[in-house]
């Protein structure tokens, strides 16, 4: 449950950038490679965000898949797992989205 | 009160990009695109203005009115990275090799490192920082060796992060030219993504666990440089194939670096004494 120090991460991230202000609604970007499962950090969410200015804001996360990068051939392709092959049969792959975790936005 | 949209005329609204710490004060008619006019003599500026309440009426959209957006676009981990960041400089201008070593539970980490110290004493000083959730165990085990070891205890946490590092070298004080070992807590999952400003990730896989881990655990393969098969003595009473561990190791992380060994019975511990020594002088 790593989402737990995550999600705090996260309302730590927004009581600190919201000027003090009541924060209504979160935008998280969370990557599906990034071993972050976004359905863990809603549920940790309200507990972390209770007695904060992020309390009863709303969660909204923008789910990216993976793409990897084909470093033999070039070719890019989905990837659902961090490692898989290209069409080329090499499975030297640089990630190129899916990684991401982050704060994006924040409506105060 | 802007009567079109109702924000007050005197908000002061700034966006500011935490990345490159530009702060900017946007005026009302930029942030207005709707074209009704009216002048506002006080800059009071805002993006992203909502305008919802304009547009459908609804009492939740009204309750938003007044929003704005913040736009951050800011690392969940990115405390930890800076933190990291200022402890590679920190062992980098001292010219010590820190090593971050994972595992699951009982792979045998503890038992390599006992072996690895009374092996390479006299070369190399040698600190260690010991994370487990629970018990000093490990720390006295090391400490019986006559290095100097630090346990750092996560209680619930399932990892080491960078902050904890930072003092544990505080309360460590490694020697310069020393090489550190940074004993993880055993878990194959959390210490792939937090980094601890470590020279390279080693993980530790035994031949008595499943040879799927690395595709299992991608990410803590992914991350680290070296895998070490520990417990190869063991091969004959176990169904484990160690080449197809290895393709599974590769097929995850091209670039990963693979030692079979034995931390009980010697068997291979040299290959990963050079790989220290090699390390060590890079």
């Amino acid at each position: 449950m790593h989402e737990l120090g995550i999600t705090r991460s996260v309302v730590a991230i927004c009581a600190e950038n919201s000027g003090g202000a009541a924060v209504k609604r979160v935008t998280l970007e969370i990557g599906n490679l990034s071993a972050i499962m976004p359905d863990a950090v809603r549920f940790c969410f309200e507990i972390c965000a209770a007695g904060t200015v992020v309390e009863g804001a709303e969660l909204e996360i923008l789910e990216t898949k993976g793409r990897g990068l084909c470093r033999d051939c070039g070719e890019e392709i989905a990837l659902s797992a961090l490692f898989g092959r290209c069409v080329c049969g090499s499975s030297d792959l640089k990630i190129i989205a899916g990684e991401e975790l982050k704060v994006k936005e924040l409506e105060v | 009160m802007c009567a079109t949209c109702g924000c007050s005329e005197t908000d002061q609204i700034a966006v500011t990009d935490l990345k490159t710490g530009d702060q900017r004060m946007m005026l009302h008619d930029e942030a207005h695109a709707h074209g009704h006019s009216h002048t506002h003599d006080d800059k009071h500026s805002h993006e992203h203005h909502s305008h919802a309440a304009a547009e459908s009426g609804t009492a939740v959209a009204a309750a938003r009115t007044h929003s704005r957006t913040i736009e951050l676009e800011k690392e969940i981990l990115g405390k930890n990275q800076l933190i990291a960041e200022r402890n590679r400089g920190w062992l980098s201008g001292r010219g010590i090799l820190a090593l971050n070593l994972v595992s699951s539970p009982g792979s045998g980490k503890t038992t390599l490192l006992e072996q690895t110290i009374l092996a390479l004493k006299d070369e190399f000083e040698i600190g260690v920082i010991e994370g487990d959730q629970e018990t000093i165990h490990d720390a006295e085990r090391i400490r019986a060796t006559g290095c100097k070891a630090v346990q750092i205890n996560t209680g619930t946490g399932c990892h080491l992060e960078a902050d904890m590092l930072e003092r544990g070298l505080k309360s460590l004080d490694p020697a310069p030219k020393s090489i550190l070992f940074i004993e993880n807590v055993g878990n194959l999952v959390c210490p792939a993504l937090f980094d601890l400003g470590e020279r390279a990730k080693v993980t530790i896989l035994s031949v008595t666990e499943g040879e799927d881990k690395p595709l299992k655990y991608p990410h803590m393969f992914r991350a680290s440089n070296l895998m070490i098969l520990n417990k190869i003595d063991l091969l004959p009473y176990v169904k484990f194939d160690a080449g197809r561990c290895i393709e599974y190791a590769r097929e995850v992380n091209p670039n990963i670096e693979v030692l079979q060994a034995s931390a009980t019975t010697g068997e291979g511990m040299n290959n990963w004494y050079d790989w220290l020594r090699n390390s060590r002088s890079k």
